[in-house]
C-alpha cells in the first residue's frame, strides 16, 4: 500500500478536499487561512509523490516542495498580518461581518 | 533484536503500517481542524497534522522535506497562526456560530471533489511510475538547488524579504502610544512615513528632525482617533 503512487495521491485529495471544506464552511478568517495551509499540504504531498515515484524527477519533487513550503510561509506572514489589521479596525475576526469591503 | 520481516499476527509490511496510521493521524487531525468548535485547538490540530504529513514524507524518501516540514510548519506557521488566534479573538465572538449558514454546501462540494479526485486518481494510468518510492538524497536535491533551480531559489529569498517587510507594515500599530517609547525610531508609522516622504533623504538625514516630530505626530493621531 505504501509502494502505490496512488494511494499517496489519494490521501493528497483528501486533505485537499478537507481544508477546501474548511475554507468554504468557516467565518473566522485564520480558521480559513488555515484550512489554505491544509491544502497547500495536500499539494506538496501530491509533488513530492510524484517525485519520489517518477524516475525522470528525481530530486526535483523536493526542490519544489521546498519552494512551496517558502511560498507557504510568506503566504501566512502576509495574510495573518491583513487579518490582524482587519481585526484592528473592526474588532471581529469573522468574515462575514466584513461587508463593508464590497460596498 | 532484529525487528520481524512482517508486522506480527497481521503479515503487512511495517511500512503499509506505519503509512495507515500515518494516513489516519493526518486525516483525524485535519478533520478536527475543520470540524471542531474552538479554534485554539483547531492551531493545535493543525500542527499534528504537518507533523503526521513530516511522516508521510519520511516514507517516501524525502527525509530533507521532512525536516523542513518540521521547521516551517510546525515550527513557524503553526507558532504564527497560534499568535495570530491569541491576537484576535475575543470573548464577544459567539463561540457555537463557527461555520457559516449554507455551510453543508460546501461540505457538499468538498464531497463531490473528493470523489471526483479519487475517481480520476485512480482511474488514471501514470506512466513512467516506479514500483518504490525513490530516496531523494540530500546530495542530489541540494545539487539541484544551487544548479538548475538557483535563480528560483534567489526569487524566493527576494519574496520572502518582501513578505516580512509587508508583514511588519500591515501588523504594525499605527496609533503606538505605549510609554514604554523612548527612541526615535518607534514613532507612529505616520510621523515616520511624513518625514521621509518629506525630506525623502536617507536615514541619516531625517535623524535630527525626528528626535522632536514624534510627539506632534502622536497628539494629532491621538485626537484624531478617539475623540
Amino acid at each position: 500500500m505504501s509502494q502505490s503512487l496512488d494511494a499517496y495521491l489519494i490521501l493528497s485529495g483528501l486533505l485537499f478536499a478537507i481544508g477546501t471544506f474548511g475554507f468554504l464552511a468557516k467565518r473566522n478568517a485564520i480558521a480559513m487561512l488555515m484550512s489554505i495551509e491544509l491544502m497547500l499540504n495536500a499539494v506538496n504531498l501530491a509533488i513530492v509523490a510524484f517525485g519520489a515515484f517518477v524516475p525522470a524527477l528525481a530530486g526535483q519533487g523536493a526542490v519544489i516542495a521546498l519552494f512551496v513550503m517558502a511560498v507557504a510561509a510568506a503566504e501566512a506572514t502576509v495574510g495573518l498580518a491583513i487579518v490582524i489589521a482587519i481585526y484592528r479596525n473592526r474588532r471581529t475576526p469573522l468574515v462575514d461581518e466584513y461587508a463593508s469591503m464590497r460596498e | 533484536m532484529a525487528l520481524p520481516q512482517t508486522v506480527p499476527f497481521i503479515g503487512w509490511a511495517w511500512d503499509d503500517l506505519i503509512f495507515l496510521l500515518l494516513a489516519g493521524l493526518m486525516l483525524g487531525a485535519a478533520l478536527m481542524v475543520v470540524m471542531g468548535k474552538d479554534i485554539i485547538r483547531a492551531g493545535l490540530f493543525l500542527m499534528l497534522s504537518f507533523g503526521a504529513l513530516a511522516g508521510i514524507y519520511v516514507l517516501l524518501g524525502a527525509p530533507i522535506v521532512a525536516a523542513a516540514q518540521v521547521l516551517i510548519y510546525i515550527g513557524a506557521i503553526g507558532v504564527l497562526i497560534l499568535f495570530a488566534i491569541m491576537l484576535t479573538q475575543t470573548k464577544a465572538g459567539p463561540a457555537r456560530l463557527v461555520f457559516h449558514h449554507q455551510a453543508w454546501v460546501g461540505g457538499l462540494a468538498a464531497i463531490v471533489l473528493a470523489l471526483m479526485l479519487i475517481f480520476v486518481i485512480i482511474s488514471t494510468e501514470w506512466p513512467n511510475v516506479s514500483e518504490a518510492p525513490a530516496e531523494a538524497s540530500t546530495t542530489t536535491v541540494a545539487t539541484l538547488l544551487f544548479t538548475d533551480y538557483v535563480f528560483a531559489f534567489e526569487v524566493v529569498g527576494v519574496l520572502l524579504l518582501a513578505a516580512v517587510i509587508g508583514g511588519i507594515f500591515l501588523a504594525k500599530r499605527e496609533d503606538s502610544v505605549d510609554p514604554g517609547e523612548r527612541d526615535a525610531d518607534q514613532a507612529p508609522t505616520l510621523a515616520r512615513l511624513e518625514s521621509r516622504g518629506v525630506r525623502g533623504g536617507s536615514r541619516s538625514a531625517t535623524s535630527e528632525p525626528r528626535r522632536d516630530e514624534p510627539d506632534a505626530g502622536r497628539t494629532t493621531i491621538v485626537t484624531g482617533d478617539e475623540p
